[in-house]
């Protein structure tokens, strides 16, 4: 079975974000990038997938700046075989969507012919949601996403909902999957394995000559922080907080 | 002048009032405040968490609580503290054992946390890197993964690298990778004048000069306030096997031990536990299998090489069963394997749970040459079981140091108190008898410093008593703490 596996570069999750001067964007000058936590669950996946002889090769895929090939490495070093950059300058926060990425990843899928693509179920910069759907829409293929068990001999999926686990079984493949927070628990790389990475193959071509149109359609208009938290305050008995509720917070 | 208390009348006022000590001065406050303005806290909620950390030991609050956010800042702060003679105590995490962080003494706490907590830079070719002293050791790990390195001193908490080499922490992986001690090669301290001198160096051997290094770690906020941190790192290896073995009692069980460590196994963890801490830990964790309830060895094996790993597998197998082992399971599994270690570290929690209730445990932490363990620890289990008491036994059997988990109950008659109090004084009596010392990784705080003198005799104590004296002679750091008859 071969796999292809989604790695976006994202703002390292620890990193507290700030707001552009223009708004227009959050500031992501001297910021940590790593890669998005549920891309990282999906290359473990994979990889445990290779360990286990279910496949046979792993192919780690990026969209975005030069950078990004810093993350298809980390996939490398965690065990994938090769790696595919897609580079773009747009913005892969916020100018490039999911639409325009599922696009792009099916063109991927038409040449590498994968029997799996693992995507993470959204990042941590867009938060989305949508890209592996996108794709399985596209392709035209099942899709079991919010995973948080994968059974490719069963062909069954655990998928983690707001109100429970449901077990949903995909027909065949190729399918997408995407990865919750539960599927696994991604290894460390070593440093013998991130030197081996350093070998390891990368092809580079530029998104836009995919003969794809990366037009999303909409526009960011403004980026702007919430509203600082407030104290809370004492009521003097249920009335005052009858009223508040009310009236105030419109909760009633 | 601070009274050196028994254990039962710690044990009493753990549950009555806290200080009565006079405040510091307002005007301190308000120059502190000065400092930068979300430098200060004084919410109740927030000075109540910093008088404690994870003992039995009741809170005992500062008047307020800094939040530096450079060692110029803290130099300040040290300046202002001096200038009034008011106590300065050091804040990490809060998940210290012998009550470090609280001090009766009217004092300030400047906690490192909150803003004091970068990974300042790594080297990897020099498998280093360095921090400032709030970082929490989790947050280094995740920090440093794609350098393929880790820094392995492992608490079981997520203790801060600040407070853990405050006091000399090590863990479960310190029979492979060391203490504290040696896993910090550097560390910048502000001192009493409020300078900041740097002791150690960024090399892996250094023969210049008295060793100020590890003279500062370990000593527990009283001879300074640590700014920032070198530290030894260590390649991540992912050839890993962890495995568990029962015996008939605890005396083969550490005789095994003795026999692994003497045969060059390079065990990475070795940690045994007696039949009422399998007992406790079998109740209390539902992600490990059940384990019948005798004593037990913990081994982790790790090797470059998976070829490697089996043959140390194999040595291991055959040493344990020659020593009466049983039930020998090995797992390379991450997930079983780190589901098993949750557990060993729950298992102070797991003694507690032993008796529901409102309360905490006495944790004692005694550490003997590894050919006394045996019969120590077999001493120890035998008398908890005789007196009647509920004190499972367990710990860093590779280095020759165990825990016993005394929990006390808010509830808890006279005269199971006093029981406590004897098992544990009878317990350090045999320690130190057997040439051990009272605390082998958790520290002296305010509670074992009456043992130092029967450990180390009077001429010892009397020099580190002179250190102190001539690197505090206001004694603002952490007061009270570790000399004996010190003033608080």
């Amino acid at each position: 079975m071969r796999v292809l596996v989604g790695v976006k570069r994202v703002v390292d999750y620890a990193v507290k974000v700030r707001v552009a001067a223009d708004k227009k964007a959050v500031d992501l000058a001297n910021v940590k990038m790593s890669m998005n936590p549920f891309c990282e669950i999906a290359v473990e996946e994979a990889v445990r997938l290779k360990e286990a002889k279910k496949a046979t090769e792993i192919i780690a895929v990026s969209i975005g700046p030069k950078a990004a090939a810093e993350t298809i490495r980390t996939a490398l070093a965690m065990g994938c075989d090769r790696g595919i950059h897609l580079t773009t300058d747009a913005r892969t926060d916020q100018e490039l969507g999911p639409n325009s990425v599922a696009k792009l990843l099916a063109k991927v899928v038409e040449e590498e012919s994968p029997d799996a693509i693992i995507l993470g179920k959204q990042s941590i910069d867009g938060d989305f949601g949508c890209t592996g759907a996108m794709l399985a829409e596209h392709l035209k293929i099942p899709q079991c996403t919010f995973a948080a068990t994968i059974d490719f001999d069963a062909k069954t999926v655990e998928r983690e909902t707001d109100t429970g686990t449901e077990v949903v079984s995909f027909p065949s493949l190729p399918a997408v999957f995407t990865a919750d927070l539960r599927l696994n628990e991604p290894r460390y790389a070593t440093l013998p394995n991130i030197m081996k990475a350093k070998k390891k193959k990368i092809d580079t071509k530029a998104a836009d000559s995919l003969g794809v149109e990366l037009n999303e359609g909409n526009t960011v208009l403004e980026v702007f922080e919430p509203p600082p938290r407030e104290a809370g305050i004492f009521v003097d008995d249920v009335d005052g907080l009858v009223d508040k509720l009310k009236n105030e917070a419109g909760v009633l | 002048m601070l009274s050196r208390p028994g254990l039962l009348q710690t044990l009493r006022r753990t549950f009555a009032s806290t200080s009565t000590s006079t405040a510091s001065s307002p005007s301190l406050i308000a120059s502190l405040k000065q400092i930068s303005p979300a430098l200060l806290d004084q919410n109740p909620y927030e000075l109540d968490r910093h008088g404690r950390g994870e003992s039995f030991h009741p809170s005992l609050p500062p008047d307020a609580i800094c939040h530096p956010r450079s060692a110029e800042e803290v130099k300040q702060i040290v300046k202002l503290c001096a200038s009034t003679g008011t106590a300065l105590v050091p804040f990490g995490a809060g998940t210290s054992l012998e009550g470090h962080v609280g001090n009766a003494s009217p004092h300030i706490t400047i906690s490192t946390t909150k803003h004091f907590n970068k990974l300042v830079s790594v080297d990897p070719a020099s498998l280093q890197c360095t921090v400032q002293p709030g970082i929490t050791r989790h947050q280094l790990n995740h920090e440093l993964r794609d350098t393929g390195l880790q820094f392995m001193v492992d608490p079981g908490a997520d203790a801060s690298i600040g407070g853990m080499a405050a006091t000399n922490a090590s863990g479960t992986s310190a029979v492979k990778f060391g203490v504290m001690r040696d896993n910090v090669l550097q560390v910048k301290v502000v001192t009493a004048s409020g300078e900041e001198v740097t002791a150690g160096s960024r090399t892996f051997k250094n023969s210049a000069g008295y060793d100020l290094k590890n003279l500062f770690v370990g000593s527990e906020g009283t001879l300074g306030i640590i700014t920032e941190l070198t530290l030894r790192l260590h390649p991540i290896v992912d050839n890993i096997v962890s495995s568990v073995c029962a015996f008939e009692n605890l005396t083969q069980a550490c005789d095994a031990v003795v026999m692994l460590l003497s045969c060059g196994v390079p065990v990475a963890k070795c940690e045994v536990l007696d039949g009422p801490a399998i007992h406790a830990f079998n109740i209390f964790s539902k992600d490990v299998a059940d384990m019948t309830p005798q004593p037990h060895l913990f081994v982790e094996l790790q090797d470059i090489s998976d070829g490697g790993l089996l043959s140390q597998q194999e040595m291991v197998e055959e040493i344990l069963r020659d020593c009466g082992g049983s039930g020998i399971e090995f797992s390379a599994d991450p997930a079983v394997r780190k589901k098993l270690w949750a557990a060993r570290h729950a298992t102070y929690y797991a003694s507690c749970a032993l008796r529901p209730g409102e309360g905490k445990g006495i944790v004692t932490d005694a550490c003997v040459p590894l050919g006394k363990l045996a019969s120590v620890i077999a001493a120890t289990a035998k008398d908890v079981e005789e007196s009647g008491v509920v004190g499972p036994v367990f710990g860093h059997a590779g280095d020759g140091n165990f825990h016993c988990i005394l929990p006390v109950r808010d509830t808890d008659s006279d005269e199971y108190l006093k029981k406590l109090e004897d098992v544990n004084d009878r317990l350090i009596s045999r320690t130190l008898a057997a040439g051990g010392t009272c605390t082998g990784e958790h520290g002296v705080g305010s509670g074992k410093a009456k043992y130092l003198d029967q450990q180390y005799g009077e001429g010892a104590v009397e020099i580190m008593r002179t250190i102190k004296k001539s690197m505090d002679p206001q004694n603002i750091f952490n007061p009270g703490k570790i000399i004996p008859n010190s003033e608080g």
